[in-house]
């Protein structure tokens, strides 16, 4: 087991900036998400780490040790890929078994550690079949024992999930999660799955255009945003833009937002104000006063949708869309076109410079 | 799924009979007839031809064993079959490779057409130009002499190199096409996983990727040591005097001597062989891909 330092990476094809000075810490034993649309770089950031491809320019480390022009078979990784890349021509027990044997593993100690491997990921009765013989969970199942019955430094995991259907993907994140307790290997896991991201990973890294836009543990970019990017990629926010007063924004309307939260920017400079869905309270007005220094706003409802066991209504407010997501409580529903009063607390309000 | 499958081919197979007569109605016609006259012709005393007496004779079959030549040339082609098509697989296979996982675009199509190029031009001109190049003062010759400082003799015309090379000159283009779609059908990522493995570029070729390509491989092989096993024009033209093969004994039949019911029952022998060939190396095969 072992960290991984990713130090002022670039890599660029042609004169596309693939990835663009990068730094990012996994620490020894962490489970990370790399999350981005696509093209954001987050691939190639970890092909840099597994070492199909080398970078232009930057350090990365895997245990200390400096590996970025250390080629892939030397560098003790294990990787899952998108589509399994199980070896259609092997049983389920020769493919795991594929990097101790050419290793030069003895026969007894791989067909030991292969049977071990299979067991964890409870495949224990399967190694004679073939890989077509299985299922898309299986197969999965089957990627990740070989990917870790070679006792890899760091376990690299390429949108491992996303070729299986919802139901499935939920019990494999259960499941990757206990399996990488129970070894505690360093796993860094790439995915645009944002509630993947979320569950999952005790730290996230959003990558944008090649360059790393926030790092953190989900809690903190969730509630502390640092751009109006990392603000809507992971998770939904309503986004103002106005003028910085020092303790909020002001909007061009005239309207002042105040936030308690989020960078400090100076007055006069733009500004925006990231406000999650969930923290906005919506009334008819009529109901108990809210505290004193809530932010308040007033509108109409544009639509309602219900989920069941929360409502998201769409509130339209000078020129401008707000989405509230109201629990269901049992309390009375809005009618659409009904004016509405939206209040938050400034707690609630994170304040970004411009993009 | 499977059955679903099943069902769709039975109900598939009368709306395709339209597609599939013309085919082998053709195959019919142009094959079947006159192959089934060969094996007639093979059990005739003589050709009835300008009112010739003949009978029926199995004389034909017992000449291949009760001569020794013929099964000693039988052995010599199929030992150049076996050559012609290792030397396929040596130089088609890494250039398939090349073409398959290395080559995009616009430079894999050029190098492709290269490949395809001698299919385009007759094989008389192909055997004759390399007669030009191999023959003492030839092209290679001279073109050696040129440039060494020392002079040498290059003359592989009417030898069994010069056989081997026309031979896999004329065949190879067979071995790169087809290992060419074994080859493209293989996912990187196998390629990819196999190494992050710690598995090095010549373990995964070997375990990975010829294995793969086997198909591909046992393909080609077939199409190669097939017809040279049989092949009468590279080793006449190329071979002279050391070019007495099977092949060309056949045609002798045929063409010079008239004997067409020894060349039709060499013929047969020739193919009860390779089939023979054939089916003892289909479960190695079988297994192999």
């Amino acid at each position: 087991m072992a960290g991984v330092q990713v130090a002022n990476v670039s890599r660029s094809f042609g004169a596309h900036k693939a990835l663009d000075n990068v730094s990012i810490d996994f620490a020894d034993g962490g489970f990370y998400a790399l999350l981005g649309p696509s093209g954001s770089g987050k691939t190639t950031l970890l092909r840099q780490i597994a070492g199909f491809d080398f970078p232009d320019a930057g350090r990365i480390a895997i245990g200390g040790e400096s590996v970025e022009r250390v080629p892939v078979e030397k560098r003790r990784i294990g990787m899952v890929f998108q589509n399994y890349a199980l070896f259609p021509n092997m049983s389920v027990a020769d493919n795991v078994a594929f990097g101790l044997s050419v290793r030069g593993e003895p026969k007894a100690t791989i067909a030991a550690e292969v049977q071990r491997a299979l067991d964890l990921v409870q495949l224990g009765k399967l190694g004679g079949r073939k890989p077509h013989q299985l299922s898309g969970g299986q197969r999965q199942r089957v990627a990740l024992a070989r990917a870790i019955v070679t006792k890899p430094r760091v376990l690299l995991l390429d949108e491992p999930l996303g070729a299986l259907d919802k139901a499935l993907r939920v019990d494999m994140q259960i499941e990757l999660k206990r399996i990488q307790r129970e070894i505690g290997i360093t796993t860094i896991f790439v995915t645009h799955d944002q509630e993947e991201a979320l569950t999952m990973s005790d730290r996230i890294g959003i990558l944008r255009d090649g360059r790393l836009v926030q790092e953190g543990p989900p809690e903190e970019i969730y509630d502390r945003p640092q751009s109006e990017f990392a603000a809507t990629f992971l998770g939904d926010a309503n986004i103002f833009r106005g003028d910085a007063t020092g303790s909020g924004i002001k909007l061009p309307d005239g309207t002042t937002i105040a936030a308690s939260t989020g960078a400090s920017v100076p007055a006069g400079a733009k500004a925006s104000c990231a406000v999650r869905p969930e923290r906005i309270r919506i009334s008819t007005g009529a109901a108990e006063p809210d505290p004193a220094g809530a932010n308040m706003l007033t509108g109409q409802v544009s639509k309602r949708i219900f989920a069941g066991n929360n409502s998201t209504y769409f509130v339209d407010r000078d020129g401008q869309t707000l989405k509230v997501i109201v629990q269901n409580t049992g309390a009375e529903r809005l009618a659409e076109g009904e004016p509405v009063v939206l209040s938050w607390s400034p707690d609630s309000t994170v304040l970004v410079a411009a993009a | 799924m499977a059955d679903q499958l099943a069902i769709g081919s039975r109900r598939g197979l009368k709306p395709a009979l339209p597609l599939l007569l013309p085919a082998y109605l053709w195959l019919t016609v142009a094959i079947f007839l006159p192959l089934s006259a060969m094996v007639f012709f093979s059990f005739m005393t003589d050709l009835p031809l300008a009112g010739k007496e003949w009978a029926f004779t199995l004389g034909n079959y017992a000449a291949f064993f009760s001569q020794s030549l013929y099964s000693t040339l039988l052995f010599a082609s199929l030992r150049l079959g076996l050559e012609v098509t290792l030397w396929c697989i040596v130089i088609g296979y890494p250039a398939a490779y090349v073409l398959a996982k290395v080559l995009k675009g616009r430079s894999r199509e050029a190098i492709f057409l290269l490949v395809i190029l001698p299919f385009w031009s007759n094989g008389l001109v192909r055997i004759f130009s390399w007669a030009m190049v191999l023959r003492e003062g030839g092209i290679l010759d001279t073109a050696l002499n040129a440039v060494l400082p020392f002079k040498i003799n290059i003359d592989l015309m009417y030898s069994y190199p010069a056989v081997i090379i026309g031979l896999v000159h004329s065949y190879v283009p067979y071995m790169v096409l087809t290992c060419y779609l074994t080859l493209q059908a293989i996912d990187d990522s196998l390629i990819e996983a196999g190494r992050s493995l710690g598995a090095s570029r010549r373990q995964v070729l070997w375990r990975v990727i010829i294995p793969l390509s086997m198909p591909g491989l046992i393909a080609g092989a077939a199409l190669i040591f097939v017809p040279v096993v049989g092949s009468f024009m590279e080793p006449r033209i190329l071979g002279g005097r050391t070019g007495t093969f099977y092949g060309t004994v056949i045609e002798d039949q045929f063409v010079a001597v008239f004997n067409w019911p020894l060349g039709a029952a060499l013929s047969f022998i020739l193919l009860a062989v390779v089939l023979i060939i054939l089916a003892l190396a289909a479960p190695v095969l079988r297994r192999a891909a």
